[in-house]
């Protein structure tokens, strides 16, 4: 397998043929801010956040494979202003009330959007209508928090073999959605041990009567900032 | 009751003063007078002009979320709402029973909101009232004006808060708006670096505790005309009691007594509150007006608070606070104290009294232990009661078989004090601005009778100290004829208009 090496943010970053640039960044050490990608899933590139310049142009840096002698820029002023627009834009559109939300602590959009400096919402909020689908017994989700990254569908499809969650609608209109006849999760074949169960980056996919058993101080974000930990394991209580 | 200050006869030809909103007090409150053309009285009101919603919005949410959620209906005591809604959840998993870590842990968390809620009040903003006189030079009349003239008394009031405050930290993860308690229990032990820690400052601060009830004491020693008789009014009181029918804030029965001291029930399950109580709406404020059933409307209004509690318990289970109780109860002479005054003093005395419970509680091993939480059979329906620092605070949930609240009723300490706190404006306005030119110092008689009951009106978080206050006479037209403001900074400027 040939190799070769790109520069990131003026560093030598070493890839292997096939790897994409966030995955050569990673496997180095080097955080490039994310919510859609996770390393056990085939990149969606829909979140943005990741992008990157490549030789002066901007691509997903989840989708773009690595190619030898580029130089990609990440951590620069002008590329991280727009990231904090992405996330202020991710913020208003669903309802994400950090201070009651459970998930606080251990959720990697108030994470990013910590490591990003994102200091207010900037833009008018959506305030959309989601209510909470609480009929299953064991799970809740609250598609308040929702953005739309994707992850659930991709681990309840490629992983499970269940073809829980989908996307719905398009453009703004575009939410998740339970591929039931009901539209209620508790109609699924949804269970705990799924991969879906635990892959949720913000505070959509619950495990019930767990919320807050984590004391501030103890939670993933408490100990380290996501630049460290970028794919830690969420305790569930 | 002064039931002929409550409405006018003929509101129309007379002018208005409001005072809106009330300084060193947290959360919008506005008080209107409306007097004649000899300045005469003729009715006071005070209004609670801020609608909240949490009710409301917490229906389809998980209850496990609900002791978070409900805690930011305030920034000075959000511990009493967290801990009024984990005891609700506690009935509602089936905890009727928590481990004894659990349970002592969640009372050094409420001992500590008692300490640094009392300390606030006081110190911050009450005493300047009480050191420089009612209508001093409002520029010192602040805690900065206190920490200039009396800075001990200011620093020992500032630490005190401090500590109180440490003690949540430790608890419930953040001074402020934390996450200890939850639905059967707590979510984390003391360490013993953390116990030790707080042990270090413990006997200091039952000393300042006991060096500030004597403060309040000599204050009404050196003046009884006045702070026996301001404001002034026979009420009923209520609170719970504890075990043997000693103070307790955290958990007991519901105890009532009427003006003169004798018991009007007693033993009361509170899970049974709706069936002692209702509450009545009044169209000029967004508080309803609390009452016991059992008397009707009229005569059922009753007080809460530190001075409902000191003279509703038994006795204080604590040596140096009992001690007090006592002096205090001599110094009433044996028959119920009603002056709103007497707040300051029997807070000072329940703040000397969470202050031994801390102590008392930091040399328990239970604090350090592992066993933290319990469930049992799941119920639909739960009360959590606890005495928050401003009076009982009642929260009332319905849970459905999904796990989210479909109902909530909250009954707040403010909500019990809404008659007596217009009781006490009512009094004040009748005895110090009746036919008097007004002047800012004369208002804040007024406001010095509402911060006596609630430095809180609303549950709501606002910067201390940043209150701007403006009052507005009107004609019989409504027409402006003078206006006196006062800026953040509390300086103040008056334009003649007419």
């Amino acid at each position: 397998m040939s190799e070769g090496n790109f520069t990131l943010d003026g560093e030598d970053i070493p890839f292997q043929e096939g790897q994409t640039i966030m995955q050569a960044a990673m496997a180095a050490g080097k955080y490039i801010p994310h919510l859609c990608y996770h390393p056990e899933f085939k990149p969606h590139g829909s979140c943005k956040l990741c992008t990157v310049r490549v030789n002066g142009r901007a691509t997903a840096s989840c989708t773009q494979r690595a190619a030898s002698g580029a130089v990609v820029e990440s951590n620069t002023h002008a590329i991280n202003d727009e990231r904090r627009a992405l996330l202020q834009m991710l913020f208003v559109e669903g309802n994400h009330f950090c201070p009651s939300c459970e998930k606080s602590g251990n959720c990697q959009l108030q994470a990013t959007a910590y490591e990003l400096g994102m200091m207010s919402p900037h833009y008018d909020h959506f305030f959309p209508n989601r209510p909470v689908d609480a009929s299953h017994p064991e799970y809740l989700l609250d598609f308040n928090r929702c953005i739309l990254c994707s992850l659930c569908i991709r681990a309840s499809r490629d992983v499970d073999g269940k073809n829980v969650f989908a996307l719905s609608g398009r453009g703004i209109k575009t939410r998740l959605i339970v591929n039931a006849k009901s539209g209620r999760l508790a109609d699924t074949n949804f269970s705990e041990a799924d991969k879906a169960a635990h892959v949720c980056p913000v505070g959509v996919i619950l495990k019930k009567r767990k919320g807050f058993a984590q004391p501030i101080g103890g939670r993933t974000f408490d100990l380290n900032p996501i630049s460290a930990t970028p794919h830690p394991t969420i305790k569930e209580g | 009751m002064i039931e002929n200050l409550e409405t006018a006869n003929n509101p129309e030809k007379l002018r208005r003063v409001a005072i809106d909103p009330i300084s060193r007090v947290e959360g919008h409150g506005k008080v209107t007078i409306l007097l004649d053309e000899q300045n005469k009285v003729h009715q006071v009101r005070l209004h609670i002009v801020e609608f909240r919603g949490f009710e409301k919005f917490i229906q389809g949410r998980p209850y496990w979320e609900v002791p978070v959620m409900v805690q930011r209906l305030c920034g000075i005591c959000p511990v009493s709402h967290h801990l009024a809604a984990s005891k609700a959840m506690d009935i509602i998993v089936g905890a009727r029973h928590l481990t004894p870590t659990a349970e002592k842990l969640r009372r050094l968390m409420h001992y500590g909101q008692i300490l640094q809620s009392h300390a606030l009040h006081f110190f911050h903003l009450s005493s300047p009232d009480l050191l420089f006189g009612f209508d001093s030079d409002v520029s010192q009349r602040n805690i900065v004006g206190v920490a200039a003239k009396y800075p001990e008394v200011a620093k020992k009031g500032v630490l005190l808060r401090k500590f109180g405050q440490e003690i949540i930290r430790h608890t419930a993860g953040k001074r402020v708006h934390g996450t200890g308690s939850v639905p059967g229990g707590v979510n984390k032990s003391l360490t013993v670096a953390e116990r030790d820690a707080l042990l270090k400052d413990i006997y200091q601060i039952v000393a300042w505790s006991r060096e500030a009830v004597a403060m309040v004491k000599d204050l009404h020693n050196q003046n009884p005309g006045l702070y026996n008789s301001f404001g002034t009014f026979r009420a009923n009181m209520m609170s719970i009691v504890g075990n043997e029918g000693g103070l307790d804030l955290y958990h007991g029965k519901l105890r009532g007594r009427d003006e003169n001291g004798k018991l009007l029930f007693d033993g009361v399950d509170y899970q049974g509150y709706s069936d002692l109580i209702a509450e009545a709406v009044k169209p000029w404020s967004y508080m309803k007006f609390p009452y016991l059933k059992s008397l009707g409307e009229k005569q059922g209004w009753y007080r809460v608070g530190p001075l409902a509690r000191v003279q509703n318990c038994d006795f204080i289970p604590t040596p140096l606070a009992e001690i007090e109780r006592r002096e205090f109860v001599d110094y009433c002479g044996g028959t119920p104290m009603h002056a709103p005054l007497g707040y300051h003093w029997t807070r000072m005395i329940e703040m000397l009294f969470a202050a031994e419970m801390i102590k008392d509680l930091l040399h328990d091993d239970d604090l350090l232990g592992s066993d933290l939480m319990v469930t049992g059979p799941r119920e639909l329906e739960g009360v959590g009661v606890i005495e928050a620092p401003r009076g009982t605070l009642i929260h009332h949930y319905r849970v459905d078989e999904d796990d989210l609240v479909t109902m909530c009723n909250l009954i707040v300490s403010t909500t019990h004090n809404n008659q007596a706190m217009n009781e006490a404006v009512r009094h004040v306005a009748k005895r110090y601005l009746n036919g008097r030119e007004l002047t800012e110092g004369l208002l804040n008689h007024i406001e010095v009778a509402v911060r006596a009951y609630d430095p809180c009106l609303s549950c709501a978080t606002h910067a201390l100290g940043k209150m701007p206050l403006e009052v507005e006479l009107l004609d019989a037209e409504g027409m402006l004829l003078d206006r006196m403001t006062r800026g953040s900074d509390e300086s103040t400027s008056g334009c003649r208009i007419t």
